[in-house]
């Protein structure tokens, strides 16, 4: 692993946590029956398991599901994620949401009021559909190619300026003067779609309805390449595990470079985390993972287009920690999630941390995770450096005119 | 309403309790010291278990989706600010067992595919406790925030929102029961052929879908609407479960029951299948004198100096910080002929002229301040019950016995305390008179309600997925 830049510090792990897991059979595998997956009762095992695991992050696919003889349904993965932000204590909660098919508006009010309900443990996992049949259960036009880069970057500056719109201190129940809120820190953020905007353009308002989320600005999560100036974590995928090592030195290094090319690609935004993303199988109860991920492809052929970790616990805490040497933090798939998450809590994170790659739990917010200051508002910077930030408050009768 | 139609409504005999948490209004008072966080998690957590230790029917959360404003700018007097309907109302599922959790959501800036489905997630994360409240919006001013923009036309918000929901239902009824598989040794995850898919090719957009998720325990989310106009009321009779209304005062409930009871019947549905819970406001206390000054409290707390002077701003349309908030109306007329109404309050606009000299007259005749006049017109004088616990306990048995309404939406004047003298005086009072609930009639809110489970439909062709 010589000349390869490393973060030098430990990093932390994720567990997708959708359905039965991420291999499309994976419900044969579930130790409870089909009917019992759609629920809250299934949330809220499966959310306190990965957090007494150990885990830091949750994420929550959304999206069409399959067709076919396996999983046909699929809970809203903000609710889900809504839903267990009460019943955990530290792990953060980061759903998928859709930029293209989706109402920014909605969209950033959604994901500033999971941020309360979790006490700022969220995150914005941003997609952006190259889905036919999400477009046509909207009645929109497909959109694919650039224009989803264009839609992902859009929707990402609503939200973060409609997080920002509210000032921290825009709340002030001042009962002398009567007012709730002091006017002066509330923000139109009249957004536009740029000129080249590939699709049909579109404008923003504000301010928000609710006020600035706990964490200021929530961390948002995206593929590389998705929004290549604007994620706070960039997931990294290759087609194999040993590939996997060398892709994510390739994107760090762009990334310490200050933003240079990736393979051709767009930039990297400069301080973002880099995260690999792992598909994982594991030996349990005495079967060995080939075998395991053997019976499930016979069902259904699994096709990811992530690395593949097919092994013992053993190896994988080798392989973890050669990869978090490089990135940030790994993503984890597990095949059958019931099954993957038991041999995870009982024999590869209590190893991890005995080695010391793994950050300690803590009960913080996901920029305090990530390393990220809370940011003052963009809103507010302006006004603080032309001196009205403290005037403002004694303006009471002028606040109304 | 014929003696016909209203011997074929069968009164309850019962009255269920809704809580309806606004977090933007004048109602809530939060210049008290106990005025708790109106976005704090633990708000909603603290009222919500408080009205499910009273047996409460219903959560429920309203929405806005532009900030209000006043004169041009964001209003700063009253409370405002407010978590996601249904976001919020997914993180109380996980803390509550048996309390409906009802999200108001806007046809006009959402899609129906994107819509249904997010209710029938709630639905199903909450054990079949989710309910929509139905509403709709014209005005391009809130469209400022939408894709789409101010697209709608006020005479066709009831003929899009209508179509809306009976797309919203056709997603809930595409499922057949017992769709999803209870072993893993089955076959398929699901019965093969399980689910229709929906098509609706309409003026305002279009919808193909395979939807994505089974019934619930109650089937589907129970509908609420609370449209007043005549429109409005019919399309109550056609599309809901329940009438969130204005309408508490007893003998305006009658009347508004028997009119619904009439629709309802035209629409071809039974006299008792559309419930009505007025909007509503308690202020009690042990003994009447006590109540009242409470209430006079709680007056003075809702509607200050500025309130009340920025309420008389709004249909002047000009600024009146001059005017003295314990003096007679301002002499002057106001600037415009139809009122500026700020914006998202839900005020119709009026002649504005004429409203003033009308108040004028009014304030001067009673000999009313300002404030006092603003405070007698915005406190919600028919839907306030002030008393003693069991004076109020006797008045509500009595809409109980004749059937007036189903139940109250209380708003709470305090976050998060209000419910605490309704939960733990005024319900075992209501009890022992027999006109309420000892216990959750079941875990889902249609049980809770006794509503109905809706019957799936035979009209479509199951799809092969």
């Amino acid at each position: 692993m010589s000349g390869i830049p490393r973060p030098g510090r430990p990093g932390f792990l994720a567990l997708e946590l959708d359905g039965d897991g991420a291999h499309p059979a994976a419900w044969r595998h579930a130790r409870h029956a089909p009917d019992e997956l759609l629920n809250g009762a299934r949330i809220r095992s499966t959310a306190l398991a990965a957090e007494s695991a150990g885990f830091h992050v949750a994420t929550f696919a959304d999206g069409p599901v399959s067709s076919g003889r396996d999983v046909a349904g699929r809970l809203n993965a903000l609710q889900r994620a809504a839903f267990a932000g009460p019943v955990t204590s530290s792990i953060v909660l980061v759903p998928e949401v859709d930029t293209v098919y989706t109402e920014p508006f909605h969209v950033a009010t959604q994901l500033a009021s999971l941020d309360y309900v979790s006490g700022g443990r969220a995150g914005w996992l941003v997609a952006a559909s190259g889905s036919a049949e999400e477009a046509a259960a909207v009645g929109r036009s497909f959109v694919d190619g650039a224009a989803l880069v264009h839609e992902a970057a859009a929707s990402v500056e609503v939200s973060r300026r409609l997080w920002d719109s509210w000032e921290d201190d825009a709340v002030i129940r001042d009962v002398a003067t009567g007012r709730y809120l002091d006017v002066d820190k509330l923000h139109y953020v009249d957004f536009e779609t740029p000129s080249d905007f590939a699709g049909p353009g579109y404008s923003v308002k504000g301010p928000s309805i609710i006020p600035r989320p706990p964490q200021g600005q929530l961390p948002v999560v995206a593929q590389a390449g998705l929004l290549p100036s604007d994620a706070d974590v960039v997931l990294v995928s290759a087609p194999t595990p040993s590939l996997l090592a060398a892709e994510l030195a390739e994107v760090r290094r762009a990334i310490a470079g200050g933003g240079a090319v990736v393979g051709g690609g767009p930039t990297l935004a400069g301080g973002a985390a880099v995260v690999a993303e792992l598909d994982v199988v594991l030996d349990s109860r005495g079967q060995s993972a080939s075998a395991r991920l053997a019976e499930l492809d016979a069902f259904t052929p699994w096709s990811s287009s992530r690395a593949r970790f097919v092994g013992t616990a053993a190896e994988l805490v080798d392989f973890l920690a050669e990869l978090l040497a490089v990135a940030d933090g790994v993503r984890l798939h597990p095949a059958v999630l019931d099954v993957e998450l038991e041999e995870l809590a009982q024999l590869v994170l209590p190893e991890l941390r005995r080695r010391g790659v793994l950050k300690p739990v803590a009960q913080g917010t996901f920029r305090e995770l990530l390393g990220l200051d809370r940011p003052v508002s963009r809103y507010g910077q302006v006004g603080a450096s032309a001196g009205l930030g403290a005037a403002a408050g004694a303006a009471v009768v002028g606040s109304e005119n | 309403m014929t003696q016909h139609n209203r011997a074929k409504f069968q009164p309850s005999g019962k009255i269920q309790f809704g809580i309806f948490f606004q977090g933007v209004n004048s109602g809530t008072i939060w210049k008290a010291p106990e005025s708790g966080s109106q976005t704090d998690f633990e708000s909603f957590r603290r009222i919500a278990q408080t009205a499910e230790r009273g047996l409460f029917a219903a959560f429920f959360l309203g929405e806005g989706l532009r900030l209000r404003e006043h004169l041009g700018r964001p209003h700063a007097l009253d409370v405002a600010g407010r978590p996601d309907a249904q976001t919020m109302l997914a993180a109380l599922a996980s803390v509550t067992s048996n309390i409906g959790l009802v999200a108001t959501q806007n046809t006009t800036y959402n899609d129906p595919a994107d819509l249904a489905h997010r209710l029938a997630s709630l639905d199903l994360l909450s054990g079949g406790r989710a309910a929509w409240n139905v509403v709709t919006t014209d005005n391009a001013w809130t469209g400022a925030n939408f894709r789409r923009g101010g697209y709608l036309d006020h005479a066709d918000r009831y003929v899009h929102a209508e179509a809306f929901v009976e797309t919203a239902k056709r997603i809930w009824d595409s499922w057949e029961e017992g769709a999803v598989s209870s072993s893993v040794s089955a076959d398929s995850w699901a019965v093969p052929g399980h689910a229709r898919s929906v098509h609706h090719s309409g003026r305002h957009y279009s919808v193909d879908v395979t939807p994505r998720l089974p019934r619930s325990a109650q089937y589907r989310p129970v509908l609420f609407q609370a449209g007043d106009s005549p429109e409005g009321r019919d399309f109550a009779a056609r599309q809901a479960d329940v009438i969130f209304s204005a309408h508490p005062k007893f003998d305006d409930a009658v009347e508004f029951r028997f009119d619904i009871v009439s629709r309802t019947l035209a629409a071809g549905r039974g006299a008792n299948d559309v419930q009505i819970m007025p909007a509503s406001e308690f202020i009690l206390a042990a003994t009447e004198e006590e109540a009242r000054e409470k209430k006079e409290w709680v007056r003075s707390l809702q509607i200050g100096p500025q309130q009340a002077v920025a309420y008389l701003e709004q249909f002047w349309g000009r600024e009146l910080s001059a005017y003295d908030p314990d003096g007679p109306l301002p002499e002057i007329d106001p600037v415009v002929e139809e009122t500026s109404e700020t914006r998202g309050s839900g005020f119709h606009g009026a002649k504005a002229r004429q409203l003033a000299e009308q108040w004028r007259a009014e304030a001067k005749e009673k000999g009313l301040s300002i404030r006092q006049f603003v405070s007698s017109r915005t406190s919600r004088v028919d839907a306030t019950f002030t008393g003693s616990y069991t004076a109020v306990a006797d008045t509500l048995a009595e809409y109980a016995r004749v059937g007036a309404v189903d139940g109250f939406n209380i708003s709470p004047w305090l976050i998060p305390t209000g419910l605490d003298d309704i939960v733990n005086h005024l319900v075992p009072e209501l009890q022992e008179r027999g006109v309420y609930p000892t216990e959750y009639a079941g875990s889902t809110l249609r049980e809770n309600l006794g509503l109905a489970t809706p019957v799936r439909s035979e009209s479509l062709e199951p799809v092969q997925l």
